[in-house]
């Protein structure tokens, strides 16, 4: 037994850890959806299977592993099945990069944030194959919409975390919360860029597939979109990809500007801020379905070419130029910082050869 | 073209989200509509129309005397009547059968029935496994008015006063 062997042990025991966590806490967030929705509406919500329902999640996902795999005459059955594994994947995947709590986090890569964004992005190809492979049309115009929708509002979130970038001057996740660190929930960056939180939420659910954006799987056009040919585990593993990419984006709206697992009132950090910030954010996702009527498709390209893109390019600038103008310095270059041993390594411009060149 | 300043605030304040999230969270603390089904049960008209049953005099003796109206009024013809005079004389049904997989619950039959003997009574749960089961025959039927005379008897009562 050498080394090398007990971390892969420790690192594989970390992933259990969390993937178990992650999925655990789904179910009850499902339940939560399902309850906050049914509430709206004034209904009771599922309240059957124990008490007060609260193991609904389990009992929908024994069916789905009980039910029979149908696949369609036409479809293409590597691919067909490849889709809903891919995008389940890419959803965990993403969750190595999380700091749940100071030092609480799998991977803590420097480029934490670009490596979520890339992994998103990916996301789309899940429900691409998806639609294209059931060999049937509401899946594929579902897989396209959904295509063109993701792209366009994954431009307005890249915008959104540049302008967070610029306060941190870190890629990396956990230097995004010590960031917010200070004076509570004041210096949270929610209240220095309450636009950028707005625009980020808001493309956050059309970058899952939620109300109102939900137009690749809109029921009362495209019955489920491509989610149409599957059954049984293959789209229980396209239902939990969705969720944990929602929760996912409830996680990293908490760490951007929701200051992650700090505490509010400046004491007693830890996981359980993370939490409750996560659930507060799942909560508002689950009553914008709840209130919020769907776009017409037309309404939804608008909203992320003529109206998020430009608005968060200009708060890019603004943000960077009120930097620039009262010389205030990214957290990253600041002595906190340094004095965390979390700071960015200052390259000093070489003096006076810039006029010899030009 | 004039700008509309006060459309354009308003919709950069998502005013009509805002004004939406609190009508949503009004509903969200109101008092639930939903019916616990099989443990609660909403209420029922004395009208209500449910499962035919025929009915039978204090005495016991059946009230049907195969006038065969309910079979003629019928819009699905889900009605089959056969009579013979009985021993004692008397005009009874010999056969008297209710396909309820036809029926289509319009009350005609108890409407058109001299005697009140064919009423459609206040159940409404029985489902059964099978089709067969569905076709109910005379034994079927008059067990049905011996089991709910109670709340038919009463029901015709009520209603009685708006007829």
């Amino acid at each position: 037994m050498n080394d090398g062997f007990w971390t892969f042990l420790i690192i594989l025991g970390q992933c259990l850890a969390v993937m178990i966590a992650v999925l655990i806490s789904l179910a009850f967030l499902l339940y939560m959806d399902r309850k906050v929705w049914a509430a709206v509406q004034l209904r009771k919500g599922p309240n059957v299977v124990g008490p007060f329902g609260l193991l609904q999640s389990f009992a929908d996902f024994l069916k789905f592993v009980m039910k029979e795999i149908v696949i369609p005459a036409g479809a293409d059955r590597t691919v067909f099945l490849l889709a809903p594994m891919l995008t389940f994947v890419l959803a965990s995947i993403a969750w190595v990069a999380i700091p749940f709590a100071e030092g609480w986090v799998i991977s803590d890569m420097n480029v934490g944030i670009l490596y979520l964004f890339a992994i998103s992005s990916l996301g789309v190809y899940g429900v691409i194959m998806g639609g294209w492979a059931g060999n049937s049309k509401y899946p594929f115009l579902g897989g396209l919409r959904s295509a063109a929708q993701m792209v366009s509002y994954e431009v307005s979130i890249g915008f959104v975390i540049v302008c967070v970038l610029l306060m941190v001057g870190s890629l990396n996740l956990s230097d995004i919360v010590h960031a917010q660190a200070g004076a509570g929930v004041l210096s949270w960056f929610f209240l220095k860029q309450p636009v950028m939180f707005i625009v980020f939420f808001i493309s956050a659910l059309a970058e899952t597939n939620r109300p109102p954006f939900d137009l690749p799987e809109a029921e009362s056009e495209l019955v489920a979109g491509y989610q149409v040919e599957y059954s049984s585990t293959p789209y229980l593993l396209f239902m939990i990809g969705e969720y944990m990419n929602i929760v996912m984006m409830c996680a990293l709206t908490t760490i951007l500007f929701l200051g992650g697992w700090l505490s509010p009132i400046g004491v007693g950090h830890g996981l359980f801020w993370f939490v409750l910030k996560v659930v507060f954010c799942f909560f508002m996702f689950a009553m914008v379905k709840a209130i919020v009527p769907r776009y017409r498709y037309d309404q939804l390209m608008r909203l992320g070419w003529k109206v998020f893109l430009p608005l968060s390019l200009a708060f890019v600038v603004l943000t960077a130029g009120w930097m620039k103008i009262f010389d205030i310095q990214p957290w990253a270059y600041t002595e906190k910082a340094h004095e965390m041993g979390r700071g960015a390594m200052i390259i000093e411009a070489p003096a006076a050869t810039k006029t010899e060149d030009s | 073209m004039a700008t509309d300043w006060a459309r354009a605030g308003w919709y950069f304040a998502m005013m009509d989200f805002v004004s939406g999230f609190r009508v949503g969270m009004k509903y969200f603390f109101k008092p639930k509509a939903t019916i616990n089904y099989p443990y609660e049960k909403g209420p029922q008209s004395p009208r209500f129309r449910g499962e035919h049953a025929l009915r039978r005099y204090p005495n016991g003796e059946e009230r049907c005397i195969a006038c065969k109206l309910c079979e003629a009024i019928c819009p699905a013809q889900a009605i089959h009547i056969d009579a013979e005079p009985r021993e004692d004389g008397s005009r009874r049904t010999t056969r008297y059968d209710i396909d309820m997989t036809k029926c289509i619950y319009c009350g005609f039959c108890q409407e058109a029935c001299p005697v009140d003997a064919i009423v459609e009574g206040p159940n409404f749960e029985f489902a059964t496994e099978t089709r067969e089961e569905l076709f109910y025959n005379k034994e079927k039927l008059l067990d049905n008015g011996d089991r709910w005379e109670g709340v038919i008897a009463r029901n015709l009562e009520l209603d009685a006063a708006y007829r």
